[in-house]
């Protein structure tokens, strides 16, 4: 299982948490699962051609996945993925 | 070299303060008209761009630093051995970070990790202190965690608190209202800005309601809670600031940062202005207001220029842009 960091405005998805845990060996994949297990959620993060929007950023281990192999950079248990939007707000 | 006509005199008074400093000349921006980023607008209907980014901190929040920070000083609630301490996700940071340093006071900003890697250096060469909070709560997570350092130590602290300082939109009311009032020969008929403290909006419209109560006041907000329009907020979603009041607010429109990100690419491109992703979002606004209309002058206001967020998802864009070419 693979721990996943979720931003406060998608926490309505996972009843209120912001740690949940989803199964996948790429990040594709990854948020496919996070997908069946919250439904509605994978469409905030990827846009209709099933890229990463521009605004989410999305770490593994820290790394931004931009930096790594994008959505098919590979995941294995006891990795962590963190979703984080551009900053917002009230500068 | 010849200095401008409206520069203050250069010889240095008496005492620390009564020079001329980088504090007179907070506000005064220029206002610019949009030529061509103005799609299916009618003739007779004229958009203006208020450049914020002119301030002497590169952003519109010079205009709240400088009058919450003098408003401490005049209420002595900033004195001496006090460290000016406040919540931000940049460009308010920036500007107490410059003012404090300015006048010799310290500040500690509190920021959400995730803010643009050149605000970060900005303030940490002014010499303000950074704490981070957690990127995964936004805005509203640095405005908790500063409360709980304020809470810690309350003694220590000058906390200006933009969210809740009537001091932030009477700059406004002061500055900004009366300029575009000025530099519209009174002709304006809409004013637009994005919502983040609410006190640009606030307090300008304020100002130009006063004047013409037939301007309209049109706040561009994102249109969901999980955005990218850094310094803009989601205001049913967020801690609403005590400066804000909905009421005051002709039309309130959301915007998607999609389309934002893709304004500041054509406003840099087709009109030679390279501004913030929330300039991008207010100007979608001011187009949607100004096909409405068949005469009419807009302003609408760019809180700062786009080089600062040179790092951030916004060069995503630009990058791909690059590349395209032949």
């Amino acid at each position: 299982m693979v721990q996943v960091r979720v931003p406060t405005p998608l926490r309505k998805y996972t009843a209120g948490s912001g740690a949940v845990e989803a199964e996948g060996s790429s990040v594709a994949a990854l948020v496919s699962d996070l997908d069946r297990r919250y439904p509605g959620i994978k469409e905030r993060i990827c846009d209709e051609s099933g890229q990463v929007r521009r605004f989410v950023n999305i770490f593994v281990n820290g790394e931004d996945i931009r930096f790594l192999n994008q959505l098919d950079t590979p995941l294995k248990a006891g990795d962590e993925l963190s979703i984080v939007p551009a900053i917002a707000g009230g500068r | 070299m010849p200095r401008a006509a409206h520069a203050p005199p250069l010889s240095p008074a008496e005492g620390p303060l009564a020079g001329v400093s980088a504090l007179d000349f907070v506000g005064n921006t220029p206002l610019v008209e949009l030529r061509n980023v103005r799609d299916g607008v009618a003739p007779g209907v004229r958009i203006f761009g208020k450049l914020e980014g002119f301030n002497p901190g590169g952003s519109v929040k010079d205009r709240a630093g400088k009058w919450m920070v003098e408003d401490g000083l005049k209420t002595g609630k900033l004195v001496p051995g006090k460290t000016i301490l406040d919540s931000t996700s940049g460009n308010t940071g920036i500007a107490l970070a410059w003012i404090g340093a300015a006048l010799g006071y310290p500040v500690k900003l509190v920021m959400p990790s995730n803010v643009s890697i050149e605000r970060k250096r900005v303030v940490t060469a002014f010499g303000a202190e950074v704490v981070y909070s957690d990127p995964l709560e936004g805005s509203d997570g640095a405005i908790r965690l500063c409360r709980q350092i304020l809470a810690e130590d309350p003694d220590r602290y000058f906390k200006p608190d933009q969210y809740n300082n009537p001091a932030n939109p009477l700059a406004h009311y002061e500055t900004t209202g009366p300029e575009i009032w000025r530099q519209t020969d009174g002709e304006v008929t809409h004013f637009v800005a994005g919502l983040g403290t609410s006190g640009t909006i606030m307090g300008t419209g304020r100002y130009l309601k006063e004047q013409n109560p037939a301007v309209q006041i049109v706040a561009a907000e994102p249109e969901d809670s999980f955005h990218g329009l850094e310094g803009l907020k989601h205001m049913a979603t967020s801690i609403v600031p005590g400066i804000y009041h909905e009421d005051e607010l002709d039309l309130k429109v959301g915007v998607a940062t999609d389309e934002a990100y893709d304004m500041v690419y054509r406003l840099g491109r087709e009109e030679g202005l390279l501004l913030g992703q929330s300039a991008g979002a207010a100007h979608i606004v001011a187009l949607g207001i100004a096909r409405t209309l068949t005469e009419g002058t807009i302003v609408v206001l760019f809180p700062d220029f786009g080089d600062r967020y040179l790092s951030t998802n916004l060069w995503v864009g630009w990058q791909k842009l690059g590349e395209a070419k032949p």
